[in-house]
């Protein structure tokens, strides 16, 4: 073999009570596409910020194309043909693409020539973009060109990606693929971060995979299944969640004709929206965040009121009761955000299983508290879901973040409700907590719950859901049985590629 | 460098210990400051902390420590209930004005009636006057998203403009040969709020401010409303989604906070001070929002920092008027006991150490 472009030896960091690399070794070939899988917590972003130069390994040391490599900073790092595209885009929503461009380069050219450049890159890679349009006005996918192009204009020779493919729709990701395929023939090596495993079995030649910071293996994706990545992603055997075949009840949650404006200015409003759940179904919500997921949640959990009758719970119009009264007739909710919606960051957990548990559970006597009886649901929700914690005295924000979702979720499933309405119950989740968080909703249906289940995470989505809508722009699609849905039609519901021209590669 | 790592949760022990530390650090640098003056520090130190509760004429100023530490605490536990929710009344002072001219009014038009029930109408009075000067922001609030610092405080300027008026025509002694002021309330036996054991400065405003702490106490740990509060404070959203009406906790806290300023303005006024006067008012309803903090917004910190903020006073001017430290040596003290205060609170959640530099 030849000398790789980018060799990693034994680079080890470690921060105070956390060995976030220890000894991570592997190469990254020239032309190649090279995965890093991991969950979240593995290393991951340490490992390529060291590469970025925005961190300094303990030990360890990086050669390119032979030549020792240390970048002390990101500049130095660019300036050796090493460029990034970060999750969150940094970009200025008020400014143009080929202006927001130009902030990011040590001597940016006249602004027209630049603009010719970014023409004459974004045609080359398929990456259709105006370099005069506004940010503000660009989706998500548009967006990331941005990003893309920015480091393409350097003429990277090694581009690493971390997470692209969370925030785009399917045809998108079909797109973006295209265009790394493009840049793999021209040479460029790419090191690609996710967990999404069919992707890298479809893209990448290479795989590595760390767990705890360490290396844990290497793998040619194309030729390891999923469920085998997986496996070595999380170091125990993945239980799927079971779906036992069974009969819907009558109607638990109907929502007809809904149109609400968002609360916040920067918000989605929902449009004409109807939906429709039986008792023991599984509703799945898929789209993209951002197009109303919130307010859809809001609408449900009494936080934004309604008409009266534009929200049904088995009947009887909710669209005017605030959360408390609709706990009390069974409707319960879990919101996106765990920190500072779900639950009060700084309160115990006891205190925060109080938040939704008062009315059902009886924590409450003519409004006196009754703090031991609180204490013993907390304790139920910590044993039965597994919560990793000392106890139930701790403060929410000093859980992990999966393990405050299997205490959020934990909280509402615990009690008994009639409809269940979860928003990205497994975001920022480890595997095998998301693995018992959707098996704790599947269970929960069988016993004649309707779940309304709003998730970006499409896989998820098409495990759990006996039928499938999308929220695009405010919209929600027709919902439709997931059980003969493909990938294409799902795409197409969310809204296709946002109305992004189509690559021609 | 010095780095501030956040504490997965807040240190119980630092909650506990960053008073005495802010007290004791207070004690060393108010005592450098002093010693800049030319005064003997731990004479200085000695004279405010120390003489007026065992003093040789401690006897003396013990009383005066119930009477000027009552209206302290009584009206930073209403505000208290606000802060901690995030609802910032700084109108106090104005509420205890109109508290004192609602109660002394009732008072005023009842003479010459001997009766028992003329002091509880007055009580009701000065509650009701304090509360109906704090409706006016929480319902400006409520209905028109008024910001309730600025309007609350405003209206403070009212209050003051309302109790000149006051003690200049209506509610004139027609026998104070034209003097401003009202009648001498002290002289108006039913209406009279006297020491209920004579020589103990123990009067009935002393009585409310203990029964406002347990009433507090209790609210903040055993009752809904209190959980509510306190979750509004610690996360808006999360209260919304617990069910918290914002609106319906707004008239709350404003509302009792007034009336607490209200009835401490009353016991004032029929009380210690006894007359409506233009300088009736000194500034409890402004220190109170200081007593409130000082006492980390929690019921029995409120009490202890009560009593210790007129601990300061008295001894303050003692310092004064023994030791001829002037008036503003004795606000920088008073100054710096907060400031330290507040800034130590920082080791209740924060760790500090000492890091190098990550870039070699």
């Amino acid at each position: 073999m030849n000398t790789p472009l980018l060799s990693l030896q034994g680079l080890t960091k470690a921060y105070p009570g956390v060995v976030a690399n220890d000894s991570v070794s592997f190469d990254i070939g020239e032309g190649e596409v090279h995965a890093l899988l991991g969950e979240n917590g593995a290393g991951k972003s340490t490992l390529v910020k060291m590469i970025y130069g925005l961190v300094k390994p303990d030990s360890g040391k990086m050669l390119l194309r032979g030549a020792a490599f240390a970048p002390s900073e990101p500049r130095a790092a660019r300036a050796d043909g090493i460029a990034m595209v970060f999750q969150h885009f940094s970009l200025f929503d008020a400014l143009n693409v080929a202006e927001n461009i130009a902030l990011g380069m040590e001597k940016p050219p006249a602004l027209r020539d630049l603009a010719a450049r970014i023409r004459e890159v974004s045609e080359t890679y398929g990456l259709p973009l105006d370099p005069f349009r506004t940010v503000g006005d660009l989706s998500a996918g548009e967006r990331q060109r941005v990003e893309i192009i920015r480091c393409l204009l350097q003429d990277p020779k090694l581009l690493i990606m971390d997470e692209p493919t969370s925030v785009l729709t399917p045809q998108e990701v079909e797109i973006l693929f295209e265009t790394l395929k493009k840049l793999r023939s021209e040479g460029t090596s790419i090191l690609y971060i996710s967990h999404k495993l069919e992707e890298i079995r479809a893209l990448c030649d290479a795989a590595t995979i760390l767990r705890l910071g360490k290396n844990v293996g290497e793998c040619v994706p194309s030729e390891t299944s999923a469920r085998d990545m997986a496996e070595l992603m999380v170091g125990t055997v993945l239980q799927t969640p079971e779906r036992a075949g069974r009969a819907f009840g009558e109607m638990a949650l109907d929502i007809s004709g809904l149109s609400v404006p968002s609360p916040s200015a920067f918000g989605t409003a929902l449009k004409n929206v109807h939906l429709a759940v039986r008792k023991g179904e599984v509703l799945g919500i898929g789209g993209v965040a951002g197009n109303g997921q919130d307010e859809l949640l809001g609408v449900l959990s009494g936080e934004i009121l309604t008409a009266a009758d534009a929200v049904k719970l088995m009947d009887r119009p909710i669209g005017r009761l605030g959360p408390t009264a609709r706990r009390r007739l069974g409707l319960l909710t879990a919101p996106e955000e765990r920190l500072g919606h779900a639950a009060a960051p700084n309160m115990s957990l006891t205190e925060n299983a109080l938040l939704t548990g008062s009315v059902r559970e009886g924590l409450e006597r003519n409004g006196f508290l009754r703090w031991s009886e609180t204490q013993s649901f907390a304790e139920r929700i910590i044993a039965e879901f597994d919560v990793r914690t000392p106890g139930p005295e701790n403060a929410a924000r000093s859980l992990s973040g999966g393990n405050l979702q299997k205490f959020v979720i934990g909280r509402e499933v615990l009690q008994r409700p009639e409809v269940l309405v979860v928003n990205q119950p497994t975001w920022g989740v480890d595997a095998s907590a998301a693995a018992a968080i959707r098996q704790a909703l599947l269970d929960l249906a069988a016993k004649g719950t309707a779940v309304v289940c709003i998730s970006q995470d499409l896989d998820e989505l098409m495990e759990i859901a006996d039928s499938f809508a999308a929220l695009n722009e405010g919209r929600l699609s027709a919902p439709r049985e997931t059980a003969d849905l493909s990938v294409e039609e799902i795409g197409l519901m969310m809204g296709g590629a946002h109305g992004m021209e189509v690559a021609h590669v | 460098m010095i780095v501030l790592d956040k504490r997965p949760q807040p240190s119980r022990a630092w909650s506990m210990a960053t008073p005495v530390v802010a007290v004791l650090a207070t004690m060393l640098f108010g005592g450098l400051l002093f010693a800049a003056l030319g005064k003997n520090p731990v004479e200085a130190i000695r004279t405010i902390f120390w003489d007026p509760l065992f003093g040789e004429f401690a006897f003396y100023y013990r009383p005066q420590l119930l009477v000027k530490g009552a209206p302290l605490v009584l009206i930073a536990i209403g505000l208290s209930l606000g802060f901690r929710a995030g609802i910032w009344n700084i109108g106090a002072e104005g509420q205890y004005i109109i508290g004192a001219l609602m109660g002394a009014g009732v008072g005023l038009a009842l003479y010459p009636l001997e009766a028992w029930y003329v002091f509880p109408l007055m009580v009701i009075g000065g509650a009701l006057g304090g509360w109906v000067w704090a409706m006016i922001p929480a319902v400006l609030k409520v209905r028109f998203g008024t910001n309730e610092i600025l309007v609350s405080l405003m209206l403070v300027y009212v209050a003051e403009q309302l109790l000149a008026s006051m003690s200049l025509g209506l509610m004139k002694n027609p026998e104070g040969f034209g003097f401003p002021g009202s009648r001498n309330l002290q002289q108006y036996e039913s209406a009279y709020n006297a020491e209920l054991i004579a020589g103990s400065g123990m009067h009935w405003g002393v009585v409310a401010a203990l029964i406002a702490v347990i009433f507090a106490y209790v609210l903040l740990n055993r009752h809904m409303l209190g959980f509510h509060i306190r979750l509004t404070g610690e996360a808006p959203r999360a209260a919304k989604f617990a069910g918290v009406r914002p609106a319906r906790l707004i008239l709350f806290c404003l509302g009792a906070s007034g009336a607490l300023a209200g009835l401490a303005g009353l016991f004032e006024v029929s009380g210690p001070a006894g007359v409506v006067s233009i300088d009736f008012n000194v500034g409890y309803g402004f220190t109170a929002i200081i007593v409130a903090f000082l006492g980390r917004l929690h019921p029995v910190g409120i009490l202890l920092a009560g009593g210790l903020m007129a601990l300061t006073y008295i001894g303050g001017e003692i310092a004064q008027s023994n030791l001829g430290l002037p008036a503003a040596a004795i606000q920088v003290f008073q100054g710096m006991l907060l400031f330290f205060l507040l800034a130590l609170d920082l080791l209740t959640n924060y760790r500090v150490r000492a890091a190098w530099s990550e870039v070699a």
